[in-house]
């Protein structure tokens, strides 16, 4: 499987606390990979530094064999990363539709006309409570929606890597179920690698196919999902001690 | 009944002043979370350069394009010369103190709108001067009774012209779109692939740019400008932004032309000697009262 995103070694400092100690994730072409952990590993960070929205002191990031060492944070969006995250955050006082537009802003060769309204379909056939939803601020959506319309506005880019951090976070059962059907629907059909942040250890793993667990900032244990999923500690410190078949 | 609308007329035409320099304050303070204290000052210097191009041009003006073309030459001059003066400021006066803080912005603002001041008194002086009579416009008519002047009706028209334009940029259009989600989180903005530094340069040209066409407006229908007259309109202007809602595009619209009409009305009919601290008392109960100004800010919590 040819790499489209690794990480190698990468520190990031958050004032004088070191968040990163020295992580190394790859993630291939059409791949899953979920990292797991618990609140403060960061999980969050990490995401954030692929992105370029916070800085890092060392360590390389490359996509495509490109050094993203340089590149601006806002011109990823345009090269194929699209990072739904953390909380949400959709742009409360503007429309479920001007937010999916935002989505596209940075891909300058998506015509924004009939391709835009066709990629907008895909999005609203994918959640179709956003279609009906397209003029409503995105402030007065539940959490589900806001959630589904975070992905919406990452996906409407055509991303070839999605960074998704904590999609399951704050919501009900049923809504999970439905996020999660989304993500393994992407990737099964678009081919859409995503980097998949999450708390919900066993959700996570039962659509990845490699983990990684990060504790105090380091990468504790990694292997393919099966293998995670029978780890004695992996088991106990995160899946609830249950036993999952894989 | 004639005095009523004559009155309601003037009050339009300041208040479209005060509108103009409002949606200055409103878009700079929406991004940034600055108020732009040198905004008052980016309009006195706008009306300015304006009377400079009337006066230096005055004779090219009366042979070859017209008084009303003498009006466009000096309103583009000082859109395109206060747009310039607006990012010129951002780099020099605010870009460098970003990660300092807001208070810090705050202070340079004072300073820059100090700077401004004593720099528009070193150029032209600290007397007033007086936009040439022989090269604005006044043919007076009478409309239902009322004595205007096409002046009055151009300014309006120009006014409410470039306000629907600004409202249609920032409300209707993907980079307006792109703004407004700036404004509310920087962060997912970048994330969408939006540079952060475009949309700041865009509010601090077009800011401006609005400011420094009210200040030939300004100019041309008091005539009489002086280099300390920024101060003044800047306060009446900010008056207007939190009345309407600081942040809001159209309550900053709505906030400028009713406050032209009150102080109008308050003029015409009570006191014209208090009408500026009628201007602020307005400014006090609007912060009493309702903070968040007339139109509020625009919130969308789930109920």
């Amino acid at each position: 499987m040819a790499t489209v995103l690794a990480v190698r070694d990468l520190v990031v400092n958050y004032g004088a606390v070191q968040a990163l100690k020295g992580i190394s994730i790859e993630l291939g072409e059409h791949d899953i990979v979920a990292v797991l952990g618990a609140n403060g590993a960061g999980k969050t960070t990490l995401l954030k530094s692929i992105s370029r929205i916070l800085a890092i002191k060392s360590g390389s990031i490359q996509f495509r064999e490109r050094d993203l060492q340089t590149t601006p944070a806002f011109q990823l969006a345009g090269m194929g990363i699209a990072h739904v995250p953390e909380g949400r955050h959709v742009f409360s006082t503007l429309t479920v539709d001007e937010n999916l537009d935002l989505g596209a802003y940075g891909v300058r060769n998506l015509p924004a006309g009939r391709e835009l309204v066709k990629t907008k379909d895909w999005i609203f056939d994918l959640f179709p409570i956003l279609r009906e939803r397209r003029k409503q601020l995105a402030g007065t959506l539940s959490g589900g929606e806001q959630q589904m319309l975070a992905i919406g506005r990452g996906l409407i880019s055509k991303p070839h890597v999605l960074l998704l951090d904590e999609p399951s976070l704050g919501l009900a059962p049923i809504i999970v179920q439905e996020i999660f059907r989304v993500i393994r629907q992407i990737h099964e059909e678009e081919g859409v690698s995503i980097l998949l942040v999450e708390q919900n250890a066993r959700k996570a793993l039962s659509v990845a196919r490699y983990g990684y667990i990060l504790e105090l900032g380091k990468v504790a244990i990694e292997g393919d999902a099966c293998d995670l999923k029978n780890n004695e500690r992996v088991r106990a410190a995160y899946l609830g001690g249950a036993k999952i078949v894989c | 009944m004639a005095t009523f609308i004559e009155q309601v007329i003037n009050g339009l035409t300041i208040g479209s002043f005060y509108a103009l320099v409002a949606l200055g304050y409103s878009m700079v303070y929406g991004v940034m979370k600055l108020i732009n204290f040198a905004h008052g000052d980016l309009f006195a210097l706008g009306s300015f350069l304006g009377y400079s191009l009337l006066v230096w041009g005055s004779s090219f003006i009366t042979t070859h394009v017209g008084l009303w073309g003498g009006m466009a030459v000096a309103m583009v001059g000082a859109c395109i010369g206060i747009g310039l003066a607006g990012i010129l400021m951002e780099r020099v006066a605010y870009r460098p103190v970003y990660p300092a803080g807001r208070l810090s912005l705050v202070v340079s603002a004072l300073g820059m709108s100090i700077f401004l001041q004593n720099g528009i008194m070193a150029v032209w002086g600290a007397r007033t001067q007086a936009y040439p009579a022989t090269v604005v416009p006044s043919t007076r008519f009478s409309l239902l009774g009322v004595p205007v002047t096409s002046l009055q009706i151009v300014i309006l028209a120009l006014s409410f012209a470039l306000m629907l334009f600004i409202w249609y940029i920032v409300e209707k259009t993907t980079f307006g779109a792109a703004v407004r989600a700036t404004a509310l989180d920087r962060s997912t903005a970048t994330l969408m692939g939006i540079d952060v530094r475009v949309v700041i340069f865009f509010i601090f040209a077009l800011g401006p740019a609005l400011g420094g066409i009210a200040g030939v407006m300004n100019g041309m229908y008091y005539r009489a400008i002086s280099f300390n007259m920024g101060w003044t309109y800047g306060l009446k202007a900010f008056t207007a932004t939190i009345l309407g809602g600081i942040g809001n595009i159209p309550g900053a619209m709505i906030g400028g032309l009713l406050l032209g009409l009150f102080e109008s009305l308050f003029a015409g009919y009570i006191n014209g000697a208090w009408k500026d601290v009628f201007v602020f008392v307005v400014l006090i109960a609007t912060l009493v009262w309702r903070p968040t100004g007339l139109l509020g800010e625009k919130t969308a919590e789930k109920v």
